[in-house]
């Protein structure tokens, strides 16, 4: 058996791949998760300016690459419910967005708790608060669209329809409001010009980034499985009532 | 094009002959603009200086409650079927619709505006380019609530659904929508930028939400 998305459309199969990665998966998150941590409280050194509020950053900005990721992995999934109707995608975006809209509401609450020290606020209208504010937003309203429709075909087909058009307005809404307010300091890890942050400070960074990346394809994965068990129990429990009424 | 042009027709006889449903929409926008002041306070100055916003967001609300208008009737008493064994497309059905749902409600709100706005004390003098931005700009919000209204179609509660779905992406319309009226208030720069923007928004979701909201019909369809 080859390694294909074509394969695992295949629901019975994703179940038993998904089942053989998930320890491994689990395993391999709370070594990261643990070691990135240990590196952030303990062995990064404290910034001489904004002195153990940093160590904020270590959760804050980890959360963010995966929060807004995965809108991507709903972009995505959304095209292949639309495009392939691989009968997983829809899966996949439905288990994808609770996830992302914990993650985005990790930065926001992470990232309010930073600015009250540094910023002297919890909450400033700056250009990326707000655009990731509207990206929660969106999230939200993606789980209202799918709790809304009762059938899983159509609810999977508008909420698809629903994550593209997000995705076509995120940058037009990042844009414009940039152009309304901006305060956040800008990018300093993905530059042009190499990051101009310190390695002792990158380091545990990019050991939390892989950890966050390993804790969301394992928390997929698992929202995946129980989605696709949700749907077994529910044709399950039509069969039954329609053989209690014919019976 | 006669197709289009003849269910405009139709979608705007309807409008004004159903009663109310019109003046509804503006009853709202004169309400919320007038219970506004007992939030903020009477203190004109102050009322001028966010009149555009307040005017604004009264406007897409006002024009949001009403968006399901757009699909909803022709949706339960079985036209929107027929409309879409047609020979209009359904990407040309989701836009004549919009574009009458834009002419019966957006138009008189945006027409509106000039009146609600001497209630907030704004500006005289810039009361025509308010008309002319909400005019330019609200193509956009009619057309993108069609997208919330086709997706929502026949669920209970799908009126707060749409806000909840739409709302997030009035933000850029919002954003220069305002900017451009408070540019010609309090400047500092110069009004056009913004509203060109506006201009662009507006064509760019006349082009792409109808077909977005065909492809969420056609899901209610099956």
């Amino acid at each position: 058996m080859t390694f294909s998305l074509t394969n695992l459309a295949n629901p019975t199969r994703f179940l038993n791949f998904a089942g053989a990665v998930i320890p491994w998966l689990a395993v391999l998150t709370a070594i990261l998760l643990g070691v990135g941590l240990y590196q952030a409280f303990f062995v990064a050194p404290a910034d001489y300016q904004q002195g153990e509020t940093v160590r904020i950053m270590y959760i804050h900005v980890p959360a963010a690459w995966v929060g807004m990721g995965c809108y991507v992995v709903i972009a995505i999934a959304a095209l292949g419910t639309l495009i392939w109707r691989h009968p997983l995608a829809d899966v996949a975006a439905k288990a994808a967005a609770p996830i992302g809209a914990t993650f985005t509401f990790v930065i926001l609450v992470t990232g309010s708790l930073w600015g009250k020290p540094m910023w002297g606020t919890y909450w400033v209208w700056d250009a990326r608060l707000t655009s990731l504010l509207v990206l929660f937003l969106l999230y939200l309203g993606l789980i209202a669209l799918w709790q809304a429709i009762e059938e899983p075909g159509r609810a999977g087909r508008a909420a698809a329809i629903l994550a593209l058009v997000g995705a076509v307005n995120l940058p037009i809404i990042k844009f414009s409001v940039d152009w309304w307010n901006t305060l956040h300091q800008p990018s300093s890890v993905l530059r042009a010009d190499g990051p101009t942050i310190d390695s002792a400070l990158l380091t545990p960074l990019f050991v939390m980034g892989g950890a966050f990346l390993a804790l969301f394809v394992l928390l997929h994965l698992i929202a995946m499985r129980a989605e696709i068990l949700r749907r077994r129990v529910r044709v399950l429990q039509q069969t039954q009532v329609a053989q209690a009424a014919r019976a | 094009m006669k197709a289009a042009l003849a269910l405009i027709r139709r979608d705007i006889a309807l409008a004004f002959r159903e009663g109310g449903a019109i003046g509804v929409a503006l009853g709202f926008y004169l309400v919320v603009i007038a219970i506004a002041p007992f939030g903020l306070g009477p203190d004109l100055n102050l009322l001028s200086r966010v009149a555009p916003g307040l005017l604004w967001i009264a406007l897409l609300l006002a024009a949001l409650l009403s968006a399901d208008r757009i699909f909803h009737n022709d949706y339960e008493d079985g036209s929107l079927d027929v409309l879409a064994m047609g020979t209009l497309p359904l990407a040309g059905v989701a836009a004549s619709k919009s574009l009458a749902h834009w002419i019966t409600t957006c138009v008189p709100l945006a027409l509106l505006a000039p009146v609600l706005g001497l209630l907030l004390n704004f500006p005289i003098h810039t009361i025509p380019l308010l008309v002319l931005a909400m005019l330019v700009g609200t193509p956009a919000v009619s057309f993108i609530a069609s997208i919330g209204a086709s997706l929502t179609l026949g669920l209970r509660r799908s009126g707060l659904l749409v806000a909840l779905l739409v709302l997030p992406l009035y933000v850029p319309v919002l954003i220069f929508g305002v900017s451009t009226i408070s540019a010609a208030v309090t400047g500092p720069g110069s009004p056009w930028p913004p509203f060109l923007m506006l201009c662009a928004i507006s064509l760019a979701s006349m082009v792409l939400a109808p077909l977005a909201a065909a492809a969420a019909l056609r899901t209610g369809f099956r």
